[in-house]
C-alpha cells in the first residue's frame, strides 16, 4: 500500500505494514491471522522466539474454546490444525462445597454441538503460527522488542531495540495485563487484585471423563477439573494467596493428595503429570480500548477472574469485531485507523467485557464466600437455574458466546 | 483558469513537486475537512454508501471481485468537484490512478496537502471540467471512470456540464453520478432538514431549483452515448445514524452509466 510511501524507506533498517500487531499471544496471532487472511499487510512483533512460545514449559496453561470462538477458528481456516488437541466439553458440573444442590450442563439441552473445547495454549500458539506462516501478507519478527510507539495523522512509526523501524497504519496492543502500549499511551486502567491465587496443572486420572467438567465452589475459591485429550484433566485451583505457598511447596504425593481431597474420587487414582504454575488473580479494565491509531485488544485491554472460562474468549471476540470494522473500511478504501473506524471496535467491545466481567467478579464474590446465609442464598439460586430451562439455556448460550451483536467471524461466516 | 491548469499538468506526477510552503499553509484546513466529527460530518457519514456503490459497481463492469484487494487496480478514475479530496483518496487505495479537479482552488490545496499526508500519490487541479476535457481529450482519449458525485445539483447549465464530464470518460467506461430529486421531499429533506434544522450544512448550500430529476439526468447524458445501467436512491437512518442503499429515489439517489465503446 502507499501509506508511508512518503517516508522515503530505507534499505532493511525499515519495515512498512498496514497493521503492526504488538504481541504475540493467542489473541495477537489470531488478529495476525484473520487481517492477512483478508489481505492487510501485517507485521508481527513478540520478544519472545516463537519456537519457545510452544514449549510446554513456557505456558502450561489451557484455555476454554467456546462454541463461538471455536467457529470463529474454524472460518479462519485454523480449526483443522487444532481439532486433534481439542477436548470438547460435553457437559459442565457446577456444585457448592457440601451441598447436594449442584448446576447441570448438557450440551444434549443445545442440541448436538459440544459447550466448548479445552485445548493448551501452546498447541493453540504452535497451530496459529503455522497458520500464520502460510499467508504471505503476515511477517512474525522474533525475538524483537518495542521501544517506542509514535503515533499522528500520518501513520505510526515504531521503533525496535535492534534500530530497526516498523511503519503503519495501524497499531494493535495485543502485549498482555501489563502491556507497554498501553501505559505508553497514557490508557488507565481500574483494576483490583482478589487475594487469590491460581494454581494450575495437568493430572493424569484412572477413569475417562467422558468430556465432563467439574466447577467445585470451596470457600477459598473454585476448583475446576477440565477436560483434556487422553484421560487428562487441566487443573484450575484458586486458593488463598496466604495458603498457596504452602501448596505449591508440598511434595508430589501430598500435593496430589491435596488434590484429591478437593475433587474426590470420581476420576479414579490421580497423578499431576505437568509442573506446577501460579499466578495472581486480579480483575483489570483498560478506560478506553482505541486512542489515536491505536487499539488494544484481550488482556490488554481486560483481564478477568478466570471463574468461568471466558479470558481468552472475550479476547477472540475482541479479534472478531477489530478485524471486521478494519477490514470493511480496508475494503473501502478508507483509512483504516480514523476515528469512527476504531471507535465502532470500542462501542462493540466495551459493554459486552463490562458484562463478563462484572458477572465474573460477582460469581466469585458470591462462591467464594462460606458465611451461612450467602450458601444458602446462592444454592437456592443455583437449583432455581438450573429448574429454569430458558434462563439455563440463556447462559448457556452467552458462555458459549452466542449472544449479541456478533461480529461475522463468530457467526462462523468469513471476513 | 488555462495558467492554473498548465501549471498543474507539470505537477502531475504528484506530491513530490509539490510546494511545502503551501502543504503546511493548507494542512489545518486540510484536517478540518477530513475531521470525521467536524463541519463535513455528514459527507463522511454517507462516504462508505457512496464508496461501495462506486466500488462494487465499476468492478462488475471490469469483472473483478470487488472484495479483492485493489479492486480497481490500474483504472483511470476522474473525481469532479473533489473537495478535500474524500472520495479520491479512497479511490486511490482501492487501486484507481485518480485525478481530482475542483473549480475552488482552495479544495485543491486542501486535498493536495491531505494525500501528501496519507502518502497517496493523486493528480489534483484546480480546473473546471470543461477546461479539463480541452486540456486533455485531444491527446489521451478519457478516464475509465468519471465520478460526478453531489456537483450536478450545483453547477450553472446541466447540459453543458453533462456534455463535458461524458466527453472525459473512455469508450466503454463508466460515469457515476450522485445527486438530489427535484421533489417536495427533496425540499423539505435535504433543504429545510438538512440546512436549516439540522443545521449539517451551511445554509445555501442547496438551491432546490437545480436538482435533478433521474429522468433528466438520462436525457442529459443519452446524446453523449451515456446510458443508464442502475438507479439507486440513497436513504439516512436517524436511528443508526447511517446512510444505505435505498429504492426510493425521491431524496438522495445514484446512478451508474455506461458509455458506448463505438463513441
Amino acid at each position: 500500500m502507499a501509506a508511508g510511501s512518503s517516508r522515503r524507506p530505507r534499505a532493511a533498517s525499515r519495515l512498512r505494514g498496514e497493521v503492526l500487531v504488538i504481541g504475540g499471544g493467542m489473541v495477537g496471532l489470531t488478529l495476525a491471522s484473520a487481517l492477512a487472511g483478508a489481505g492487510l499487510e501485517v507485521i508481527l512483533v513478540d520478544r519472545v522466539r516463537p519456537e519457545s512460545m510452544t514449549d510446554a514449559a513456557f505456558d502450561g496453561r489451557t484455555s476454554a474454546i467456546a462454541y463461538g470462538s471455536q467457529r470463529m477458528l474454524a472460518g479462519l481456516g485454523l480449526w483443522p490444525r487444532l481439532a486433534d488437541a481439542a477436548q470438547a466439553i460435553l457437559e459442565i458440573r457446577v456444585s457448592d462445597h457440601g451441598s447436594w444442590l449442584f448446576l447441570h450442563y448438557d450440551h444434549r439441552d443445545m442440541g448436538s454441538r459440544p459447550l466448548g473445547y479445552i485445548v493448551e495454549n501452546r498447541d493453540i500458539r504452535r497451530a496459529l503460527l503455522a497458520h500464520l506462516a502460510t499467508l504471505p501478507a503476515a511477517r512474525v519478527i522474533a525475538p524483537a522488542r518495542v521501544v517506542a510507539v509514535d503515533r499522528d495523522e500520518r501513520g505510526v512509526e515504531a521503533r525496535l531495540e535492534d534500530g530497526r523501524v516498523i511503519t503503519a497504519a495501524l497499531a494493535v496492543a495485543a502485549d498482555g495485563r501489563g502491556s507497554l502500549t498501553r501505559r505508553a499511551a497514557g490508557i488507565r486502567v481500574t483494576e483490583w487484585s482478589y487475594p487469590q491465587t491460581g494454581i494450575v496443572c495437568m493430572i493424569a486420572h484412572e477413569r475417562p471423563h467422558n468430556g465432563i467438567a467439574h466447577e467445585h465452589f470451596l470457600p477459598a475459591g473454585p476448583f475446576a477439573v477440565l477436560p483434556m485429550t487422553g484421560d487428562r484433566s487441566s487443573l484450575v485451583w484458586t486458593e488463598r494467596t496466604a495458603l498457596a505457598p504452602a501448596m505449591l511447596a508440598l511434595d508430589d504425593d501430598d500435593f496430589t493428595a491435596e488434590i484429591a481431597r478437593r475433587f474426590g474420587d470420581s476420576l479414579g487414582r490421580l497423578e499431576v503429570v505437568s509442573r506446577r504454575w501460579s499466578y495472581p488473580l486480579s480483575l483489570m479494565h483498560a478506560e478506553r480500548y482505541v486512542a489515536r491509531r491505536l487499539a488494544i485488544i484481550g488482556d490488554a485491554a481486560h483481564v478477568i477472574h478466570p471463574i468461568a472460562g471466558q479470558g481468552l474468549n472475550l479476547g477472540l471476540r475482541d479479534v472478531a469485531a477489530l478485524a471486521e470494522v478494519v477490514v470493511d473500511a480496508h475494503r473501502l478504501g478508507l483509512d483504516i485507523a480514523q476515528a469512527p473506524v476504531l471507535e465502532r471496535y470500542e462501542r462493540w467491545r466495551r459493554f459486552d467485557n463490562l458484562v463478563v466481567i462484572a458477572a465474573t467478579d460477582g460469581l466469585n464474590r458470591l462462591f467464594s464466600n462460606s458465611l451461612p446465609p450467602v450458601r444458602l442464598a446462592r444454592d437456592l439460586g443455583l437449583a432455581a437455574v438450573n429448574r429454569l430451562a430458558p434462563l439455563k439455556r440463556f447462559f448457556m448460550r452467552y458462555a458459549m458466546g452466542l449472544v449479541g451483536d456478533l461480529p461475522r467471524l463468530l457467526r462462523g461466516e468469513p471476513l | 483558469m488555462a495558467r492554473a491548469a498548465s501549471r498543474n499538468t507539470a505537477a502531475r506526477s504528484g506530491h513530490s513537486t509539490v510546494d511545502p510552503e503551501e502543504i503546511a499553509r493548507f494542512t489545518a484546513l486540510a484536517e478540518a475537512w477530513w475531521d470525521p466529527d467536524g463541519e463535513f460530518r455528514p459527507l463522511h457519514r454517507l462516504n462508505p454508501t457512496r464508496i461501495a456503490f462506486i466500488r462494487d459497481r465499476v468492478a462488475a463492469h471490469h469483472r473483478r471481485d470487488p472484495l479483492k484487494a485493489r479492486p480497481l487496480r490500474g483504472l483511470t478514475l476522474l473525481d469532479v468537484g473533489c473537495g478535500g479530496g474524500l472520495l479520491s483518496e479512497p479511490m486511490a487505495r482501492l487501486g484507481a490512478r485518480v485525478t481530482g479537479i475542483d473549480a475552488a482552488e482552495k479544495s485543491i490545496h486542501i486535498a493536495r496537502a491531505h494525500a501528501e499526508q496519507s502518502g497517496l500519490s493523486i493528480d489534483y487541479r484546480h480546473a473546471t471540467a470543461e477546461a479539463l476535457a480541452q486540456d486533455i481529450i485531444p491527446g489521451g482519449g478519457g478516464f475509465d471512470v468519471v465520478l460526478n458525485m453531489e456537483v450536478v445539483e450545483h453547477v450553472a447549465n446541466l447540459d453543458t456540464f453533462l456534455a463535458a464530464t461524458s466527453a472525459l470518460v473512455k469508450p466503454g467506461g463508466a460515469m457515476v453520478v450522485a445527486t438530489l430529486n427535484r421533489t417536495a421531499k427533496a425540499f423539505a429533506l435535504a433543504v429545510v432538514g438538512a440546512e436549516y434544522v439540522l443545521g449539517w450544512l451551511p445554509r445555501g448550500t442547496h438551491d432546490w431549483r437545480k436538482f435533478v430529476r433521474p429522468s433528466e439526468l438520462a436525457a442529459g447524458l443519452r446524446p453523449h452515448g451515456g446510458e443508464i445501467r442502475e438507479f439507486t436512491g440513497v436513504a439516512y437512518n436517524p436511528i443508526t445514524d447511517k446512510w444505505g442503499l435505498s429504492p426510493d429515489l425521491s431524496v438522495n439517489y445514484m446512478a451508474f452509466a455506461v458509455t458506448g465503446k463505438g463513441k
